[in-house]
């Protein structure tokens, strides 16, 4: 198929950017949208043309690193899938294809289509952690766990990190992101050491990046290559609740909730 | 106490501030609902009615003592709602200053949750219109204080006010389903087995009330009340 795309091409992060047109030729049902992206970039490195910058690493949806707002889409129209997971099958020939880079203050656009998402590595840095030692594989069932818990806390922690839930948000807003990552350790006993600290320090740091505030759109869930669920929005906003009215001190507190 | 006020410099407080003092509004939209029916049965019983408002709350409180207590309260609540709205809606503003091409394709937004802002315009604006009209009389062609059932049914003898109504009406049926949704998540309501029963909840809520306001004028411009 033959497709017209159009690129924001940004030379770096001060100078102005601006969609250029392409076109992309013969491509097949088969390749992803990344491949796509590959023959376009091959045709212009012929023609002595800058290629395209995109981000992308694992290319089968773990690492998150491939985040492209096409049409308007957060990794565009698949659902529950990375761009790099997403295959040219889903449009047609003569398409018009519009790709952006996530919109966000708090992601600095580096080059043409690649943002500097270390916004979210400081918001990690923060609280994003255990201080447990947690040694060797301990026996199985050595530490009892709820299984409704144990299966929530995997599905908070299947988040990549790819910063979609921003790029969706009409809001610019993080919240997806901070409540899979505060649920996903509060939600275990090696987590409940450092639980509200955790969740008064994440929240901070996610404002003082310069995201923007959660009107509860739920467009986060709708492009999370995860699909996480806002339901970790509402146990975030009660975790912070609590936190900030508890005055006494961390204690070591075994079984979560 | 540092945290407390933490919270309440935090972007998660301010919306627990708007959430909070939205369930004020809406109980005190469901006790003027139920206040605004008392039209169907007759001028007596809605004189009287507004005239209980006064007296509410003697003998510990002095005539219309109670109901100022309650207007401080919600003028209190307003100020609060509106300033964390405008608060936050400038922090999200501030948050993407290179737009979207050709916008971002709503997918799981409503069209409530993407008017909430300045639907919240149109409800302050259209608060203080109707206080003008009922309350000091101002904008209303013949106000005769005290005289609540007259006002009223005056009031909405004028086609272009009853459509107003119905407008505002509107923005508050939307405001509300998108509303008390939303407040239910950011007070963090959250249950599996109970999530499913919080959208129902906000519709039951969104309906009754437009229902419940929009029946009196549309049965005075219809006749029906007189
Ligand atoms: C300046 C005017 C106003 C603005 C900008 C505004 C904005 C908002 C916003 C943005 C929310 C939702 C917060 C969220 O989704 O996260 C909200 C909630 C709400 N608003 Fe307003 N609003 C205004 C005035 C009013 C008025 C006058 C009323 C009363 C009739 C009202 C009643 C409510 C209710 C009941 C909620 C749901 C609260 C909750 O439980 O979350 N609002 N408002
Ligand atoms: S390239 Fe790793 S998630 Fe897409």
């Amino acid at each position: 198929m033959n497709l017209v795309l159009h690129v924001w091409r940004q030379a770096s992060p001060t100078v102005k950017g601006g969609f250029v047109r392409y076109e992309a030729k013969d491509i097949s049902d088969h390749a992803s949208f990344l491949e796509m992206l590959d023959i376009v970039n091959e045709q212009l490195t012929e023609n002595g043309e800058e290629p395209i910058a995109f981000e992308h690493d694992c290319r089968e949806g773990i690492c998150g690193s491939c985040g492209l707002v096409i049409n308007g889409v957060p990794h565009g129209p698949q659902h529950g899938a990375a761009t790099c997971q997403l295959h040219m099958r889903h449009y047609k020939d003569g398409d018009q294809i519009w790709i952006e880079p996530w919109r966000a203050k708090a992601f600095p656009v580096v080059k043409d289509l690649v943002v500097d998402r270390g916004a979210l590595d400081r918001i990690i840095q923060v609280g994003g952690y255990i201080s447990a030692r947690t040694g060797a594989v301990p026996d199985a069932n050595a530490t009892l766990i709820r299984k409704e818990h144990a299966e929530l806390a995997m599905d908070a922690a299947s988040c990549i990190g790819c910063g979609a839930c921003v790029a969706a948000c009409p809001n610019a807003s993080a919240m997806l992101f901070v409540a899979a990552k505060v649920s996903h350790l509060g939600l275990l006993p090696q987590g409940q050491p450092e639980r509200r600290d955790r969740v008064l320090n994440l929240v901070a740091q996610m404002d003082s990046e310069g995201f923007g505030s959660c009107t509860n759109h739920a467009e986060c869930e709708a492009s999370c290559p995860k699909q996480i669920s806002i339901d970790f929005i509402a146990r975030l906003n009660r975790d912070l609740f609590v936190a900030s009215l508890a005055q006494t001190p961390e204690r070591m507190v075994a079984g979560a909730g | 106490m540092r945290r407390v006020l933490s919270l309440y410099r935090s972007s998660v407080g301010k919306k627990i501030l708007m959430a909070v003092t939205g369930v004020v509004f809406v109980l005190f939209v469901f006790a003027h609902m139920f206040g605004n029916l008392k039209a169907f049965y007759g001028p007596e019983k809605f004189n009287h009615y507004a005239e209980f408002l006064r007296d509410v709350g003697a003998p510990a409180f002095g005539h219309g003592q109670l109901l100022w207590l309650f207007r401080v309260v919600l003028l209190f609540a307003v100020v609060i709602h509106a300033l964390a709205a405008f608060q936050l809606w400038r922090m999200s503003a501030v948050a993407r200053p290179v737009p979207y091409a050709r916008g971002l394709q709503p997918e799981e937004s409503t069209y409530a949750s993407r008017t909430m802002r300045w639907g919240g315009v149109i409800l302050l604006a259209f608060v203080v219109y109707h206080l003008l009209h009922f309350t000091t009389g101002t904008a209303h062609p013949d106000f005769v204080p005290g005289a609540a059932y007259e006002n009223l049914v005056i009031g909405f003898q004028s086609i272009p006010v009853v459509i107003a109504y119905l407008v505002a009406m509107g923005a508050l049926c939307l405001h509300l389903y998108h509303g008390v949704w939303s407040g239910l998540q950011t007070l963090g309501v959250n249950h599996q087995r109970y999530n499913r029963y919080r959208r129902p909840l906000a519709v039951l809520v969104a309906g009754i009330v437009f229902i419940g306001f929009v029946s009196v004028p549309v049965a005075i411009a219809a006749g029906i009340i007189v």
